[in-house]
């Protein structure tokens, strides 16, 4: 579904380790078996050999976005800049041909928006499935469950054509605006329900009965004891959302028209396009922004990871 | 009668909660893909309303030397890509899942790349691949190499280029291979080493059998995703050089947007969705042979 918008290459595969995530980036040691000196050192030498090849792009990207174009040019390349232009960051900003403010602005309009909408009304749809017994729950779910598997290029053409329609009939503009990217998250994405109602899952029945004998309704229930209940869970959620809206590029690509209206992963493609050329370390400078806020959200949201998981383990 | 009316009761109310995703699920799923497999039977070029011509884009894609490349490509890189990728991921996990010091910054930084969006790996790579003043280039020539490949801007070389760097995302693999190899039961390994098994055939008997619903679930993605790669070869190459990074979904994505085929871009969307259906049920039914799920 286009509602989480995560419709990268890599989305399907990125939504689905949500879960699985957290567990592994547990600070706690793996399970596995008692090693002998030799091995241990073996694993080490193989550990730094693969994590030097991780980050060594990165460390590549960093150092040529402080270089001087001509320094960018040299051969054999220096990995310490010399000098370091920190002005670059600035030249990024103030580029004629780039706007990375207005289009930062864009993507959290859109983020806010989407990440609000998808965990909202995804929270709503997994009570209903974890909570509700009625007919036909079963069936419902595994649909659900099945529209997981539908990329989103298939319907591509025909969401395009409609919110053209709809735009044409509902006497507002949808395509060239926000609203194609974020009014669909507001109706649940799949793994996002699928998550919350795994979550809502491992909450006693017991705690939502006594409410229920004290006259509280569902709605009740679910507002008053679920979802402060789960605030672990609907932070994974919203967590991903965004992580999704962010990295996003066939949406905006379809829809936006206009570069007052990109988004930053959209505007950087634009910027490579129109002024990269060969200004690499005003390229790379201008790709460190996009991929600093996310590195820097995984570091400081680490803990909402390790909680929500931690809870679902130990209720679960 | 009571009981009917408080099941009628508990339906109205279920509904009512899962109404955002029923609305959702009708409004952009269903309505979008009938509607594409009824233009993927017309002439549609958005500017007139679509024209039916039964079966004649079908027919069309069959004759469709382009449409043949791009399969051929995807099909490719997904052969390439999938099963080094997977074993690289499941390698690197089984090292990220030994009692060593320092494991969890090693995992942190083999996730950190999975991190980085698309277009921005995009940008870092297509400098990474520079022919003359690229990183891996001027190291290779550093190396003693005298003509390093041409990579991004190589016939021969694109292909193996986009291959190669998606091994730097395999991140997200890791991370669920590790999370299944954390849920293999201690006592299988000590059974095993009891009964005198080398780490080896441990591997082969108690680890790959125990998280082989794992590896299922990441092939049965790792297709999905194949068919849907896109953002990547649209930045750094735009199909080329010659058409040899040219993929399913950039073909897809012309006919709709460039040359605003809608009828035919819908034909091959719902190509696409065939093949997912295919392929998941395929995955699906062999991995009665070779998936076994804990305690059952």
């Amino acid at each position: 579904m286009t509602s989480d918008t995560q419709h990268s290459e890599t989305g399907l595969a990125t939504t689905a380790l949500q879960t699985k995530l957290a567990v592994a980036m547990l600070p706690i040691a793996g399970r596995g078996k008692k090693r002998s000196q030799a091995g241990n050192l073996l694993r080490h030498a193989a550990l730094i050999a693969i994590c030097a090849l991780a980050i060594l792009p990165f460390l590549w990207m960093l150092s040529t976005s402080l270089k001087s174009l001509d320094a960018t040019l040299e051969f054999p390349p220096r990995w310490v800049p010399d000098p370091i232009q920190w002005h670059n960051y600035l030249d990024v900003f103030r580029h004629e041909k780039a706007n990375f403010l207005l289009w930062a602005r864009n993507t959290l309009v859109i983020a806010v928006l989407g990440v609000a909408g998808t965990t909202l009304s995804s929270a709503l749809v997994a009570y209903g499935f974890a909570k509700l017994r009625f007919f036909g729950r079963g069936p419902l779910f595994a649909l659900m469950l099945a529209t997981m598997m539908l990329p989103f290029p298939v319907t591509m053409v025909s969401l395009f054509s409609l919110f053209r329609w709809l735009g044409d009939n509902s006497g507002m503009a949808w395509l060239g605006t926000f609203k194609p990217l974020w009014v669909p998250a507001w109706f649940g994405s799949a793994f996002n329900i699928f998550l919350l109602r795994q979550f809502f899952l491992t909450i006693p029945m017991e705690l939502s009965e006594a409410a229920r004998i004290d006259g509280c309704s569902e709605m009740g229930i679910f507002c008053r004891i679920i979802l402060p209940l789960s605030r672990p869970a609907l932070a994974v959620v919203a967590l991903f959302a965004f992580m999704g809206i962010w990295n996003d590029f066939l949406g905006p690509l379809v829809y936006l028209q206009r570069p007052e209206q990109f988004t930053l992963a959209l505007g950087l493609q634009n910027f490579q396009s129109k002024a990269g050329g060969t200004s690499w370390h005003l390229l790379m400078a201008a790709s460190t922004l996009v991929v600093l806020p996310a590195i820097l959200l995984f570091f400081l949201a680490q803990k909402t990871f390790i909680e929500g998981i931690a809870t679902t383990g130990t209720k679960g | 009668m009571t009981k009917f009316r408080h099941e009628a009761w508990a339906l109205v109310r279920g509904l009512a909660f899962l109404s955002p995703w029923l609305t959702g699920f009708l409004v952009f799923t269903v309505v979008p893909v009938c509607l594409s497999l009824y233009y993927s039977f017309c002439d549609y070029s958005l500017l007139q309303p679509p024209l039916f011509k039964g079966l004649a884009n079908y027919r069309m894609l069959w004759h469709d030397p382009v449409f043949r490349k791009v399969l051929g490509n995807t099909v490719v890189y997904g052969l390439l890509a999938l099963p080094l990728g997977m074993l690289a991921a499941l390698g690197v996990a089984m090292l990220l899942n030994s009692k060593i010091r320092g494991v969890s910054i090693y995992r942190t930084i083999v996730f950190l790349p999975s991190l980085v969006p698309a277009v921005a790996s995009a940008m870092l790579w297509l400098w990474l691949f520079n022919s003359k003043l690229g990183l891996i280039n001027t190291t290779l020539n550093a190396l003693g190499v005298a003509n390093p490949p041409g990579w991004l801007s190589d016939v021969r070389w694109a292909m193996p280029a986009l291959v190669l760097m998606s091994f730097w995302g395999i991140g997200n693999s890791v991370v669920i291979y590790l999370a299944g190899l954390q849920d293999v039961p201690r006592e299988l390994y000590e059974a095993a080493e009891i009964d005198g098994a080398s780490s080896l055939r441990q591997v082969w008997h108690v680890t790959l059998p125990s998280i082989s619903p794992v590896i299922f679930f990441n092939l049965i993605m790792g297709i999905i995703g194949t068919l849907q790669v896109f953002a990547t070869p649209f930045i750094m190459t735009g199909g080329g050089p010659a058409r040899s990074t040219y993929f399913f979904t950039m073909y897809l994505y012309d006919n709709a947007f460039t040359y605003l085929k809608m009828g035919y871009a819908s034909a091959i969307a719902w190509i696409q969705l065939l093949m997912v259906l295919a392929l998941t049920a395929l995955a699906a039914w062999s991995s009665k042979r070779w998936v076994h799920y804990q305690g059952r």
